[in-house]
């Protein structure tokens, strides 16, 4: 039983402009929009504004019902169920783009709402990337299973509470300097707890 | 023997890790370790033993995650107490014959600071006196605090040992690989402040292995007068599948050590992955080390959370704005609580190139103590620039000298000795670069003598408190030439010496010279050259004046301070730029309202563009009543915009920069207009929060800056705000309109319950609600009035609940 967090650091591909508009709700972006678009980008590329982290283990997983457990970690949640039914084990994640980010709309959440509604974007495009670069890795270093999509707690009625669960599982504070408010909201902002489950090829077959 | 004496002439060393060591031995992941102390006391104890055994003289007590978060006060004095008997038990059955101590260990929280995370900074540093009181009390040597990888929240760590015992301390952060903590601070910065509140060693451990902490101990051992702490990993553990292993051995561990110990640490030990066989080898191939020798530093620096700002070669620039002086706006905003417009002048003077930003909010009416440590922790967020507390109230400055975030500059302490009693301690305690102003109880001398014997003095006094001359920049006092035509050689003549003799720095107000005179700013840039050429080191000024800023850069120039006179011919360049675009946006012909051709103030804001904005207005503001200015272009050109982002035909950044261009306009109509004079165009009150439990406060900011474009006089609470708060702004200001804002299902209930207050107290209120978690389903459930989808929902809203009465 692999029982170790493990933690990767990554480097993001380009931020990629239509999908921060699209965060930001543009359809048609204008000259302007444009301009407040570039700005933001080439502040976030001139400091090194991210830190992408992710911090994951690998476990069992058992389905009853509605029942699921991780190893020794039980769960109550029918969504849960429903999107990893036929897995046999289940990969538990944390990641994040750090708190550079978070400073920038603190920062401009004081001085320019456009620019603090940018940089929001520019996040959640960030981290957005970074799931999908931890899924591709999963993918391959998995390859013996197939995947299901990442499934957060909140999502139907997979109980927010899990967070909880899963700070302690994975460390995050110490691994990936990730914390947890009281509230549930993660801080840094820009931040993901998801499962990803995983299914042997052999049982499908 | 104290760990204190020990240290001086010896290299010491700290244990290995304690986490994998655990592991191995069947702790789950998720499983606190810290309750091993309780449920496995033996297992401990041997570990600390074969520790003692392969030669550590500090063990740290097996209680990092050990604080009231994860525990209850209870059961952390249980796990505490039983970690230290364990770790002396193991002292007292080792065989090792090394001098040994016990320090109590300390690891972060867990929990960010605010403003990016829900802790408090002074709910962290009670936390952390919690646990350092029951430690203490147990009866150890020491207090490590380590792995910390935020510079406020180590603050907040070292302030708690410092104020609930007496014991030393080591502090050591968890350094990322760009050489930085995760919130950004340098070694540089760490030692400034760890130093500067008088811990007795600095350094880095975790993160990393030894090769990847050699250049971080050498910017710590060379900015620094402490002793170095370095406490690596064994490398970076390998594997997904299988095993976690490390990827340095014990003896390529110790070989990278021998070096460290050799040139930079004399306190070293091992982090995650080390175990007792890397400590022995350490001990082995390093006991007839001596200990380095500390390095003497005689720097002076300021920081703020990131940067540094050195004394020494190039002279520094303390921007003077943020100052309520003579300055109407700038007051009123005070009053108004307008915190953006210090911000804003913060960033502007940053951006004009100066290093330091003096903050003084001192009027009277208003709390000091309170406005000047929210100016100083609202500045922190928004600028990495050193800031220079200045204010005449000790409360004031020891309130926000607290909560600074680095080590700030003081302004200012002065010869009485009223001043020095009530200054020198703050700055002992906090640490921080002090102003010091050459007067004392009979005045400001006349002559340069007279300043000099005052500033013998105040570095006297300053000994006597342990504060060292590099922290103590002395203010010469510049008078006013056509008061006293002596007064600036007097001053110039004491700065001399006190730099050249007493081999300290300076700083002067320089604009004070010319008072009374016209062209203030031909005398005030000459005498700056005159100081600058007698060795002054800094100057509070005004960073919007050429003529001092083209003094300055012309000297660093001519005193070789800037290569190839780069910056000189930068600055230059820039000067000449900002003439052509202003001139060329100024509006020729007067457009009346309503005409085909759009006034090119109507333009910039429905083009969301700022600074146009800005010129238009100052230029339409000479021939058109304010109130004029508003009704008819201002409002008409939001409400076109306000339209199309209704009709979606414009999105949301084009609302948000057309409201600030738009926001950019009513400043400078503030600037001219005496509002005592005009009454207020305020339609009406609205106060506005997130509520308690919500960090979050973009979509708020977003409402808010439309309600103030649409003539609200909104009332910022902020994020995170308990219900009786808000209620209790609400009866004060008998405002009609509430808005409150939710991003998270978890906070609704306080959304609920603040509704449910208010309605028994303010029963008079309407309550809007919004945020990304609402529908107007659970709006309704929860008892608002109203439910908005986005901002413009509640301009509109907000204007109709007004119109109706």
């Amino acid at each position: 039983m692999n029982r170790n967090v493990l933690v990767k650091r990554y480097i993001l591909p380009k931020i990629n402009n239509e999908e921060v508009l699209r965060y930001m709700g543009v359809k048609v972006c204008d000259d302007m929009t444009g301009k407040l678009v570039k700005e933001c980008i080439e502040i976030c590329d001139s400091d090194s504004v991210f830190l992408p982290n992710v911090c994951c283990l690998v476990c069992d997983l058992d389905i009853r019902n509605e029942k699921l457990l991780f190893d020794d970690i039980k769960v109550e949640s029918m969504s849960l169920s429903r999107h990893l039914a036929g897995c046999n084990r289940a990969v538990l994640f944390a990641a994040t783009v750090g708190v550079g980010i978070d400073r920038l709309i603190e920062k401009y959440s004081r001085l320019s709402a456009s620019k603090a509604l940018c940089f929001n974007a520019i996040g959640a495009q960030r981290i957005e990337d970074l799931c999908d670069l931890f899924c591709d890795d999963i993918k391959k270093d998995y390859s013996e299973y197939s995947h299901t999509l990442r499934f957060s707690p909140g999502y139907g009625d997979f109980d927010i509470g899990f967070q909880k669960d899963i700070f302690k599982l994975l460390n995050c504070p110490k691994n990936i300097g990730l914390s947890l408010c009281d509230s549930f909201i993660m801080s840094p902002s820009k931040s993901v707890t998801a499962i990803i489950g995983l299914k042997s090829k052999e049982l499908t077959e | 023997m104290n760990i204190r004496e020990y240290l001086k002439d010896h290299v010491v060393y700290l244990d290995g890790g304690m986490g994998t060591l655990l592991q191995q031995r069947g702790l789950a992941p998720g499983e606190y370790p810290e309750l091993w102390n309780l449920s496995h006391p033996e297992v401990i104890v041997d570990i600390h033993k074969a520790y003692f055994d392969a030669g550590s003289n500090i063990v740290c007590t097996n209680t990092f995650g050990a604080n009231p978060l994860k525990f209850s006060y209870d059961q952390l004095k249980e796990i505490i107490t039983a970690a230290v008997n364990n770790a002396k038990a193991a002292a007292v059955a080792s065989c090792g014959k090394q001098e040994k101590f016990v320090a109590l260990d300390i690891g972060p929280s867990g929990k960010l600071l605010k403003p990016y995370g829900d802790l408090d900074f002074e709910d962290a540093v009670t936390l952390f006196s919690k646990v350092v009181k029951i430690g203490s009390e147990c009866g150890v040597d020491l207090v490590y605090i380590e792995t910390f990888s935020d510079s406020y929240e180590t603050k907040a760590a070292l302030l708690a040992a410092k104020e609930n015992c007496n014991l030393p301390v080591f502090v050591s952060n968890a350094y990322g690989e760009d050489g930085k903590l995760m919130t950004g601070a340098s070694p540089e910065v760490m030692v400034a402040m760890i130093e500067g509140m008088g811990a007795d060693a600095v350094g880095a451990n975790c993160s990393v292995g030894p090769d990847k902490l050699v250049q971080v101990a050498k910017r710590l051992y060379e900015s620094c007068s402490l002793p170095v702490l370095i406490k690596p990993n064994a490398g970076l553990p390998k594997g997904l599948c299988g095993e976690t292993v490390y990827d340095v051995s014990p003896d390529a561990f110790s070989d990278v050590m021998q070096e460290i110990i050799k040139n930079y640490c004399r306190i070293v030990g091992g982090c995650c992955g080390t175990t007792p066989d890397y400590i022995k080898s350490l001990c082995d191939k390093t006991a007839s080390f001596s200990p380095v020798p500390i390095k003497e530093n005689y720097k002076t620096v300021v920081t703020s959370y990131a940067k540094t700002v050195v004394w020494g070669e190039n002279p520094v620039l303390i921007g003077e704005r943020i100052n309520p002086t003579g300055k109407k706006r700038f007051k009123q905003a005070l009053i108004d609580n307008d915190i953006s417009y210090i911000l804003n002048e913060g960033v502007n003077q940053q951006e004009k190139g100066v290093h330091i930003l003096d903050v003084n909010v001192g009027i009277p009416d208003i709390d000091e103590k309170k406005v000047l440590t929210t100016a100083i922790c609202e500045l922190q967020a928004v600028t990495d620039l050193p800031l220079q507390i200045d204010t005449s109230s000790p409360d004031a400055m020891e309130m926000a000298l607290r909560r600074y975030n680095g080590k700030a500059m003081i302004n200012s302490v002065n010869g009485k000795i009223g001043s020095m009693e009530k200054i020198f301690p703050l700055v002992k305690k906090y640490g921080g670069v002090v102003v010091a102003l050459t007067l004392d109880e009979t005045g400001i001398p006349d002559s340069a003598q007279g300043r000099i014997d005052i500033a013998k003095r105040i570095l006297e006094k300053a000994h006597e408190y342990g504060i060292s001359k590099k922290d103590i920049i002395f203010d010469t006092l510049a008078m006013t030439v056509s008061a006293d035509s002596k007064a600036p050689g007097e001053t110039l003549a004491a700065l001399r010496y006190i730099k050249n003799e007493m081999g300290c720095h300076t700083s002067l107000g320089v604009s004070n010279v010319s008072f009374g005179l016209p062209s203030r700013d031909a005398v005030n840039s000459t005498f700056f050259a005159m100081a600058l050429e007698n060795g002054l080191s800094a100057a509070i000024m005004n960073p919007y004046s050429l003529e001092m800023m083209k003094t300055y850069h012309a000297f660093c120039a001519l005193h070789g301070l800037d290569e190839n006179c780069a910056s000189y011919i930068d600055f230059m360049s820039s000067v000449q730029s900002v003439v052509q675009p202003v001139i060329s946006q100024l509006p020729t012909v007067q457009v009346p309202a309503g005409s085909e051709d759009m006034s090119p103030l109507k333009k910039a804001i429905i083009r969301g563009m700022k600074d146009d904005a800005k010129v238009s207005t100052k230029a339409l503001l000479n021939d058109m009543a304010a109130l004029d200015i508003v009704n008819q272009e201002i409002i008409p050109a939001l409400d076109e915009v306000g339209k199309g982002y209704e009709n979606k035909s414009v999105y949301l950044p084009q609302l948000l920069m057309s409201a600030e261009a738009a926001k950019s306009a009513f400043e400078c109509i503030k600037e001219k207009v005496d509002s005592s004079k005009e009454p207020s165009a305020k339609k009406g009150d609205f106060v506005i929060a997130t509520v308690h439990g919500d960090i979050h406060d973009i979509g708020k900011n977003i409402v808010k800056l439309l309600l103030e474009n649409y003539g609200f006089a909104v009332h910022d609470l902020g994020r995170d705000v308990p219900p009786q708060v808000i209620v209790d702004e609400v009866v004060k200001t008998k405002t009609r309109l509430v808005g409150l804002s939710a991003l998270m299902t978890t906070t609704v209930p306080a959304m609920e319950e603040t509704i449910k207050i208010l309605r028994t107290e303010a029963p008079w209120c309407k309550i809007v609600v919004g945020g990304a978690v609402l529908t107007r389903e659970y709006a309704d459930s929860i008892g608002a009035d109203k439910y908005a989808k986005d901002a413009m929902e509640t301009v509109r809203y907000a204007e109709k609940i007004i119109s109706e009465k």
